[in-house]
């Protein structure tokens, strides 16, 4: 932590100034020039868009990180698809959905444009949650300012529940037709999402900012920054035990630990979960890593939602995965058997080890539990509680063997300081109050 | 024809289908209720399905045996519209009701493939209701009511499906209350979202 | 013919594992965990009574395994 920090905030997205003035059009097109659908109207122009974004090497923003011109691509196979635009933000640890469409709803209205016209699409749905309306009240107020120019002056705000699974693309798109808002059984990904009779394609809002910067600035200028296999920059939450905790814009690759000293640290980390509330532990020593999907992914993790929670030294990081644990339980859809009974079963394993009151042989049921869970549900909901136990298990290992063979580990739990932190005790009130 | 035959075989196949459904319903009720038992789940649902077809079977031989008994006239009509013959008008109704009531089910079961799930089980529920207005029926039309050795019949039959539910019911509340709090609430949350539509478990007649 | 659950159907009757045993098992929460996808020869009558036994029609059965490699 004594290293010079050399990752400095970018500032493509979220600009200093931009967060004091209101969002008016004008400042927008002050800061980052006009949008024009290069090349005009017609297949040429919407191929040289898809090209353009190709090249770019962009990936999606919203957790799973997949090359976005191949999700175009194939929905441009379907006639005239719908665009839903995912501003959920299902996952609590994240507030940057929020800051973009606050502080720059412009930006992903361009980028709603810019995918609209390159797939044809009829109609473009704007997806926030109900326990966020000023992010409705921001879009429609872009929208007013915006009428007769573009598609997206007519696209619809649709406030959804906005429970943690909603945010998943087969739940949104099916809230967005009327249906139950729970994720769709997909054996076979190729086949599209859809909305009523027409074929569906979900993307992240940061995703559609940064095609809006590509369609203006290219594809070569977007490479400028940032890792090569997911190059740009993206918008990283910053809670837990951090001085100024809040979203920050880093160029992708730059090592965790960098970007979590932008929140300015108080004292070195124990540990940092990362990607989201279904992310991965990285432990103390390994924070090095580049914030990019290769190298994460050799030690377990992904960028996932942009979620970076440090966990303080003294806190027990067992204890903070087991409140987690049992968020995530609550979340479940209800639908699949091993979620709806797995996830809670394997909540109250964990809470008995933080507590001090579980006997050695739990640990062994937990990690059966955790494997007869995975991969057995509808969505990857229960995969993502799996990943967060096991490496939970991993990281704290030496608490764990301290709890179950019943003495005190080094810290102790903090519940009203980390996770509130990371908005976990608003979810609870949003998951269990209603 | 008037026939005696006829009328001996009417009140027979009635009281046999009656006996039959009761004892469809009850296996229907231990089967969605997956009450523990000797038999293999799949076979027992098999045996329930099989022991429906026999209740139509003897249903239709009553209906059949009572429209060509001249004796009384019951009117083809009466078959599936209620309230049409003069004869016991009322009684007559409620077993053509049941009657009509057990044609959905037994079709869209038959159909099920065809059938929506929600369709398929919303019609299926009204199984429930065509055991009381068949016991109804049986006990207003008259003739063998009176008999006690039908009546103590009718008893069993009464006794087994009144304790199957009353078991169902109360399954129902403890696998509610075995239900992770956490796990209630959010699905209530969903529910009340989604109006119509059901989440897997807990949505079976 | 590969056998597979769909996770949201299926309800947990357990007919399936009844029927197929040897391709199929319970979790402690009575779910199904498919122990072996590919289903021999002997099997596919008893894995199409299983399919056709399923309350829930949660039980499928896909074709030939290339259709499922390109699927992936």
């Amino acid at each position: 932590m004594n290293t010079a920090l050399t990752t400095r905030r970018a500032s493509r997205l979220i600009a200093p100034d931009a967060l004091h003035g209101p969002p008016t059009l004008e400042a927008h097109l002050r800061r980052y020039g006009p949008l024009s659908l290069g090349g005009g109207p017609g297949a040429q122009g919407r191929d040289r868009l898809l090209a353009e974004i190709e090249r770019s090497g962009l990936t999606g923003r919203g957790g799973a990180g997949f090359p976005t011109a191949r999700k175009l691509a194939s929905a441009r196979a379907a006639d005239r698809p719908a665009l839903i635009v995912n501003a959920m933000e299902g996952e609590p640890a994240s507030a940057k959905d929020r800051l973009l469409v606050g502080t720059t709803p412009h930006l992903v209205l361009d980028g709603a444009d810019v995918v609209a016209t390159v797939l044809g699409a009829q109609r473009t749905v704007l997806c926030v949650a109900d326990s966020a309306p000023e992010m409705a009240r921001s879009l429609v107020r872009a929208q007013q300012e915006r009428t007769g120019r573009g598609r997206a002056g007519d696209a619809e705000v649709r406030t959804l529940s906005g429970r943690y699974v909603a945010g998943e693309e087969s739940a949104l798109a099916s809230a967005v037709a009327g249906g139950p808002g729970v994720p769709r059984f997909r054996p076979d990904k190729s086949v599209p999402l859809s909305v009523g009779r027409h074929a569906a394609v979900v993307h992240n809002a940061e995703t559609l900012a940064h095609v809006a910067l590509i369609a203006r600035y290219g594809a070569d200028w977007f490479r400028e920054v940032g890792a090569a296999e997911a190059p740009g920059t993206c918008l990283v939450t910053i809670s837990g035990g951090v001085e100024c905790p809040g979203v920050v814009e880093v160029a992708t690759g730059a090592p965790v630990s960098e970007i979590i000293g932008l929140a300015r640290l108080s004292s070195p980390p124990q540990a940092v979960l990362v990607g989201g509330y279904g992310g991965t532990w990285l432990a103390g020593e390994d924070l090095g890593v580049p914030f990019a999907p290769g190298e994460l992914s050799r030690l377990g993790a992904s960028m996932g939602a942009g979620v970076l929670v440090v966990l303080p030294g003294g806190t027990c990081g067992i204890q903070e995965t087991a409140l987690v644990a049992r968020f995530m339980a609550g979340q479940s859809a209800g639908q699949c058997g091993p979620c709806l009974f797995g996830l809670p079963a394997i909540a109250d394993d964990l809470a008995a080890i933080a507590d001090g009151t579980a006997a050695p042989e739990v640990l062994d049921r937990l990690l059966v539990r955790c494997g007869a869970v995975a991969g057995r549900g509808a969505c990857r909901h229960p995969d993502g509680v799996v990943r967060l136990v096991r490496s939970a298990l991993e990281v704290f290992s030496a608490d764990v063997a301290s709890h179950v063979h019943g003495y005190p580990c080094r810290g102790r739990a903090a519940p009203s300081g980390l996770m509130a932190q990371s908005g976990l005790m608003g979810s609870f009130r949003d998951g269990w109050g209603r | 024809m008037p026939s005696i035959d006829l009328w001996y075989t009417t009140r027979a196949s009635g009281l046999v289908a009656l006996v039959l459904l009761s004892g469809t319903v009850v296996l229907g009720i231990l089967t969605a209720g997956r009450a523990r038992s000797a038999l293999p789940g799949f076979a027992r649902a098999e045996v329930h399905r099989r022991l429906s077809v026999l209740t139509v079977v003897f249903l239709a031989v009553h209906v059949l045996t009572a429209e060509i008994d001249t004796y009384v006239k019951v009117g083809w009509l009466a078959v599936v519209a209620p309230f049409t013959s003069s004869y016991h008008r009322t009684w007559l109704a409620l077993g053509t009701i049941g009657a009509d009531l057990l044609l959905a089910v037994a079709i869209s079961s038959a159909l099920r493939q065809h059938v929506p799930a929600r369709a398929w089980r919303a019609l299926h529920w009204l199984a429930y209701l065509s055991w009381p207005v068949a016991v109804s029926h049986a006990l207003g039309m008259g003739t063998d009511s009176k008999l006690t050795w039908a009546l103590g019949l009718l008893a069993v039959c009464t006794a087994g499906v009144v304790v199957a539910a009353g078991w169902r019911v109360a399954g129902a509340h403890r696998a509610k209350a075995a239900l992770p709090r956490t796990v209630i609430r959010a699905r209530r949350s969903i529910r009340s979202r989604a109006a119509g539509a059901t989440p897997g478990i807990g949505g079976r007649p | 013919m590969r056998i597979s659950v769909d996770p949201a159907a299926c309800d947990g009757f357990g007919y399936c594992a009844e029927l197929v045993p040897e391709l199929m098992a319970l979790d402690e929460w009575g779910f199904p965990v498919v122990s072996q996808h590919e289903v021999p020869g002997e099997l596919l009558d008893a894995a199409r009574q299983a399919a056709r036994a399923c309350p829930r029609r949660a039980l499928l059965l896909a074709g030939p395994v290339q259709e499922e490699l390109k699927a992936r």
